[in-house]
């Protein structure tokens, strides 16, 4: 116990009560899924609708009834595929404005404010306008892809340009280099954290606007999946697919976030006793991100 | 050329402009397909067609009323918790994993769950906007909190105030830039799912508006919607920026 004023805290001696965090999760875990069990046994017995929290254990079977049908792979291949394409496109194109803006102080202030209006605002409400200009296919689903990917690594990487340490551009003027040299000795490596964070948050809201385009209009792809089963009032594989997506997304973050911590380790400046200083990519909320 | 390099924003307006004369030419001369993109001055000119025919004054007051009402209940809940997490720190460690894979993840999906179970109602937008609203508001509570300087709980501990005391006129105040940067992610996050989910079950405000625009094949009509939406959106974010510089210590 640690005593913050006179406020006390239970801080966690770090040995014996990493066990009693465990445990939390633990109960809490169960907790929830008894929970749960519970309001699908009201519907059941027909105090609650039946059928809309389905029983664990169907969607257990419903997931893994996706697992094994060829057309769920046919969808998820529709999803990968508009995701993929939409996050390079909008990245690219990101990372670049997001140089060209770090370097030009005039573009990043003529730019900006519009950028900021456009960031802030649900990219939802351009499907209309990619459905106009794509149509209702693919394209257009890549298209918000790329909306959803360009704001989160833009501002990143125009914040990352900015914050540059001073002293490495002076150190680089010194030696005279040339622009381009400026770009891949000074500025790359002093933005591989940033741009990673950008691309991190990029890949998280590109997942969420390809689906949510999906289930506007689509033939094809997981959240087109998602809205059939809604409209057929097929609650359990409606819960499958939600679930599929949840930890598809998370293992896309957690990838992320690794590769951003194995990037820190090896960027991170050298103490001077020799180590690495480490810097988590976990943790804080980040830009204001929206889908 | 100098002076411009002074007045960005002049520049970024007169390249707005320049953009929407050349996009007002490039319509006219058939180069850009006007059922695509209409005309700037066709999409200023459908503004009041929009108001008249779809309300959208009313229509932002339903969408603002629906975002208002999914952050109180975030702030009811998101407050409190995010202080149990903090007096607790078995629990805030133990849940801090799980409250950052809830906000990363795509939980606009879980609509068709309230849907099942709300219906078509503004409940389902109310509860569609509460999720993301709440979990920045956990999370920051709980960081503002554990970030209170411990000179000033040093300073109430010399003067011995009262547990009510050191919360009230110590710790809250001292967190509250912070709890508030959750207030303005939150708030954003309410109004940007509150309206995607408006615009995917053509219910409610501005979002409902948008969509409908659209299924009228209505394009100035449905641009101007869209900024209107986007205009929305500059406000909120512009007055809670403001609103958060003024409670941010100097």
């Amino acid at each position: 116990m640690v005593k913050t004023g006179l406020i006390q805290t239970s801080t966690p001696d770090p040995g014996s009560d990493e066990n009693s965090i465990t445990r939390i999760r633990v109960v809490t875990a169960i907790g929830l899924v008894l929970l749960w069990e519970v309001v699908a046994s009201l519907g059941t017995v027909g105090i609650l609708y039946d059928d809309v929290v389905p029983h664990i254990w169907n969607i257990i079977i419903a997931i893994y009834e996706e697992l094994v049908s060829s057309s769920f792979y046919r969808d998820l291949g529709i999803t990968f595929a508009e995701h993929i394409v939409g996050f390079i496109v909008g990245s690219i194109i990101a990372i670049f404005l997001g140089i060209w803006m770090g370097t030009s102080p005039l573009l990043r202030g003529a730019l900006e404010p519009y950028l900021n209006a456009i960031g802030s605002t649900p990219k939802i409400i351009f499907l209309p306008i990619l459905f106009l200009m794509f149509g209702t296919g693919i394209e257009s689903k890549m298209a918000k892809g790329s909306l959803s990917a360009f704001f989160p690594v833009v501002f990143t990487t125009t914040l990352g340009m900015v914050l540059i340490n001073p002293v490495l551009i002076r150190v680089g003027q010194t030696f005279n280099l040339s622009k381009w040299q400026m770009i891949t000795k000074i500025y790359m490596p002093a933005m591989v954290n940033p741009v990673i964070t950008g691309l991190r948050l990029g890949m998280a809201i590109t997942v969420i606007g390809v689906l949510v385009a999906e289930l506007k209009f689509a033939d094809g792809g997981l959240g087109y999946r998602l809205g059939i089963y809604y409209e057929q009032f097929r609650i359990a594989p409606m819960y499958a697919i939600i679930l599929i997506i949840f930890a598809l997304a998370a293992a896309a973050n957690v990838g992320m976030t690794r590769l951003q911590d194995r990037v820190n380790r090896h960027m991170a400046p050298t103490t001077t006793k020799g180590k690495k200083a480490q810097a988590s990519a976990s943790g804080g909320l980040g830009v204001v991100a929206t889908n | 050329m100098s002076r411009l390099h002074k007045m960005p924003v002049f520049v970024g307006l007169i390249g707005f402009f320049v953009c929407a004369v050349l996009l007002e030419f490039s319509v006219d001369a058939g180069w850009v397909m006007q059922l695509v993109v209409p005309r700037p001055s066709d999409t200023i000119l459908a503004f009041p067609e929009v108001q008249e025919d779809m309300d959208l004054f009313g229509n932002f007051f339903v969408t603002l009323a629906m975002t208002a009402a999914a952050t109180f209940l975030a702030l009811l809940i998101g407050v409190p918790f995010g202080y149990f997490l903090y007096r607790n720190t078995r629990y805030g460690i133990a849940y801090e994993g799980w409250l950052a894979a809830a906000f990363a993840a795509p939980t606009v999906l879980l609509y068709p769950l309230f849907l099942v179970i709300f219906g078509r109602s503004h409940l389902t937008l109310i509860a569609m906007g509460f999720i993301p609203g709440a979990i920045p508001i956990i999370i920051q509570t709980r960081q503002g909190l554990l970030g209170v300087s411990r000179t000033l709980l040093n300073v109430g501990q010399s003067f011995n105030v009262s547990h009510r005391d050191m919360f009230w006129k110590i710790q809250l105040p001292s967190a509250v830039p912070t709890i508030f940067t959750g207030i303005r992610i939150g708030v954003m996050y309410t109004l940007v799912n509150i309206v995607a989910i408006e615009y995917l079950i053509d219910f409610g405000g501005l979002g409902r508006i948008v969509s409908e625009m659209y299924f009228r094949f209505d394009t100035p009509g449905t641009y101007a919607s869209i900024i209107a939406v986007v205009m929305v959106s500059v406000f909120f974010y512009w007055g809670f920026g403001r609103v958060e510089k003024w409670l941010r210590p100097v």
